[in-house]
């Protein structure tokens, strides 16, 4: 029972780090209609930091795929594409290689949603839910007089 | 490094170990439990953190090939379309659970008598509805009486869960159909219920109960049971159960905390390691008298995996709902729950209510469906589902094939070394068809109660929560592992009480009836204790 599973938690190098908020402003872009936050915002991207500690190698690779594809079509890496090339290659990246795509866009919404900024955005309290818990209405309970009125139907073995 | 023997060894500290634990407590023997992971501090569960939707994804993901704990054992589980659902630690996987608390139905016991498929239990409701009574007072249930899809029974319950607005809006739906709906019965204390503070609709079940109002088994059976002065020690990894020349077991041995193997003698032996765990157990204990596993004459070891595949289906609403707040099951249907000769397949299943989902979930999976896009519209289509989103899983009774199977993966171990299983399971026609039916009926009622939009996902890939079959009990020691009682065929001082020892599977959530049977095994046993071992 001594072992434990370890990580390899590599810290992003700068260029990784600033395409990784670069992707996270195009899956979720500042709103001014709703008060929301960019997912590219430097605080968001630390928290994505942290969260990819598990997936660090995953993470590292994929970002490395997609600065791959921008040379590869562009000759320069994902942070200085134009906004138009930049569209081109994501649309790319997440055609050809959709898990990785997918795991970057859940680290970014995992983190993204609990920010305060955007929770209070949505209406709701910036905080967990213990120890405080939730209200939840009872409802209408005489609903359940329709189906209190129906005859016992289980089947009887013997 | 051994010690006196002890009267009675439990292997797992979960649903099943507890019962067990507590029920044999009052004969005062020396009791000691073994379980793989550790004590749980519920002030350390995901819901006191910011991050808790995140957490479910990692350190406390129901995948134990996710989670990676040092609790943890990898599964090989790359040849089933379902994967396993398992949690270690004290209280086993009913930390995780919903608490969803469901007792069988009368025809679950005699499916091959009713519809001529699988085998009949060697015992039948009747049997276990005091044990079913006795685990509800243990642990607390809410719920209401006089379910017409069920037996009358008296056994008390707490106030039903709330139905908030998500439970409001479906039973509208079920009505209009005029299709059956109750009430859960959930382990989720509504009112302080034995030292425990009620629910506050935390709305994390599945990442642990935070409050204490959800009733895993650390927090209802092992309180009484350490009072009763059963020895619980964690951290402690099973690798084999000995046995002597005669073939009665003698102990286990185990890797403590330190890694360190210790053998630990018993007069008796319980497995309560759950579907997966007991045959790994089982198998991996191979003797010169056992060479193909501990009680495993009948070859019947790791055969007959059963989970319960779900289905999934989820409506979009143009008003509010509960969001994630609240208890994740307020209502059930067992309209489609009993064999209807007039449908393509036999058994049924039950339509779960799941209230609604928190902000991250909601992104994740409206992104995985297609309905919430990357870029400047994501806001836009997140709020149309953001606490709009209530639907229901339905789960399916799966029958028992013996290609399904838990067996011993020849490469990979755990922490300590000791083999991993590994999986073999295909979902059957019955269960296709069963899926099927489950999402169209399904369908049905979330657009009768006004969904503008429906998702659904069938089987549900990442929930094998409920583990069975895979030491099945019966009368015949050729086509079961335990007897009527729980005991071993072959080996006469070996008991198993999880949900290995399911004959079928039933179409509700199983931890009543693992909970309920464990009771009943350890009644049986001490009813035999002058002469057990006959």
């Amino acid at each position: 029972m001594t072992k434990t599973e370890e990580f390899d938690a590599t810290p992003l190098s700068v260029d990784e780090t600033r395409t990784l908020s670069i992707l996270a402003d195009m899956i979720i872009p500042a709103s001014d209609e709703y008060g929301a936050p960019s997912a590219g915002d430097a605080a968001i991207v630390e928290a994505i930091l942290t969260d990819s500690e598990r997936k660090r190698p995953r993470l590292i690779a994929a970002l490395s795929t997609l600065e791959g594809l921008s040379r590869e079509a562009h000759d320069v890496g994902f942070g200085d594409l134009s906004d138009e090339q930049r569209d081109g290659i994501v649309a790319s990246f997440r055609d050809e290689h959709g898990r990785a795509a997918d795991m970057i866009a859940a680290l970014t919404v995992q983190c993204y949603y609990r920010d305060d900024r955007v929770m209070i955005s949505l209406g709701m309290e910036p905080r967990p839910p213990h120890p405080d818990g939730y209200v939840v209405d009872q409802g209408d309970w005489s609903l359940l007089d329709q189906v209190r009125r129906r005859d016992e139907f289980f089947r009887k073995p013997d | 490094m051994s010690e006196e023997p002890v009267d009675v060894l439990i292997i797992g500290a979960g649903a099943s170990g507890a019962a067990m634990a507590w029920s044999l407590a009052d004969t005062r023997m020396h009791i000691v439990c073994l379980e793989q992971g550790g004590l749980m501090n519920p002030l350390a569960y995901p819901s006191t953190g910011r991050n808790w939707e995140t957490r479910s994804l990692e350190d406390f993901a129901i995948s134990p090939n996710q989670r990676k704990m040092p609790a943890d054992y990898p599964i090989n589980d790359s040849e089933s379309p379902i994967k396993v659902a398992n949690f270690n630690g004290v209280g086993g996987g009913t930390i995780l659970y919903a608490g969803h608390y469901p007792r069988f139905h009368p025809s679950d016991f005699k499916v091959k008598s009713l519809d001529g498929v699988a085998e009949d239990w060697p015992l039948d409701y009747a049997s276990l509805a005091p044990y079913y009574a006795e685990n509800d007072r243990m642990t607390g249930v809410a719920g209401l009486a006089g379910d017409p899809a069920y037996p009358r029974n008296n056994a008390h319950k707490l106030p039903p869960l709330p139905l908030g607005k998500s439970g409001e809006t479906l039973a509208k739906g079920f009505n209009k159909l005029d299709w059956h709906w109750w009430p859960s019965d959930t382990a989720i204390i509504t009112e302080d219920y034995d030292g425990r503070a009620k629910c506050i609709n935390l709305g994390a079940c599945g990442v642990g109960c935070a409050q204490g109002a959800k009733g895993s088994a650390d927090v209802t059976y092992w309180p009484h049971a350490l009072r009763a002065g059963v020895e619980l020690r964690t951290r402690c990894r099973v690798r084999e159960i000995t046995v002597d020349d005669e073939g009665m077991a003698t102990g286990a041995i185990y890797y403590d905390a330190n890694g360190d193997e210790v053998e630990l003698k018993a007069h008796v032996v319980v497995v309560a390691c759950n579907g997966v765990g007991t045959p790994r157990l089982l198998l991996n204990s191979k003797s010169k008298q056992f060479p193909d596993g501990l009680a495993n004459s009948s070859g019947l070891v790791g055969k007959n995996l059963m989970f319960h595949p779900y289905a999934w289906i989820q409506g979009v609403f143009d008003d509010e709902l509960d969001g994630y707040a609240g208890p994740n099951k307020a209502i059930r249907s067992q309209q489609f729950y009993e064999t209807d000769a007039a449908r393509d397949f036999v058994r049924g299943y039950t339509l779960e209510i799941t209230r609604g989902m928190g902000p991250v979930r909601t992104a994740q999976t409206g992104m995985r469906h297609g309905r919430i896009p990357w870029g400047a519209d994501h806001h836009r289509d997140f709020r149309r589902m953001y606490n709009r989103v209530t639907g229901m899983v339905a789960v399916c009774e799966d029958l028992p094939e013996e290609h399904n199977q838990v067996t011993i993966d020849p490469d990979l171990k755990d922490g300590d070394g000791i083999p991993a299983p590994k999986i073999n399971y295909t979902l059957s026609d019955n269960s296709r068809k069963m899926l099927d039916h489950g999402v169209a009926r399904a369908t049905e009622i979330l657009e009768a109660a006004g969904a503008n939009d429906i998702l659904s996902e069938a089987p549900i890939g990442w929930g094998g929560w409920h583990l069975m079959g895979t030491a099945r009990m019966g009368l015949d020691p050729k086509k079961s592992v335990v007897n009527e009682w729980g005991r071993s065929h072959d080996v006469k001082n070996l008991f198993i009480v999880d949900g290995s020892i399911f004959v079928t599977s039933a179409g509700v959530n199983p931890t009543s009836t693992i909970q309920a049977l464990a009771l009943y095994v350890a009644d049986q046993m001490k009813i035999r204790l002058a002469n057990l071992f006959d």
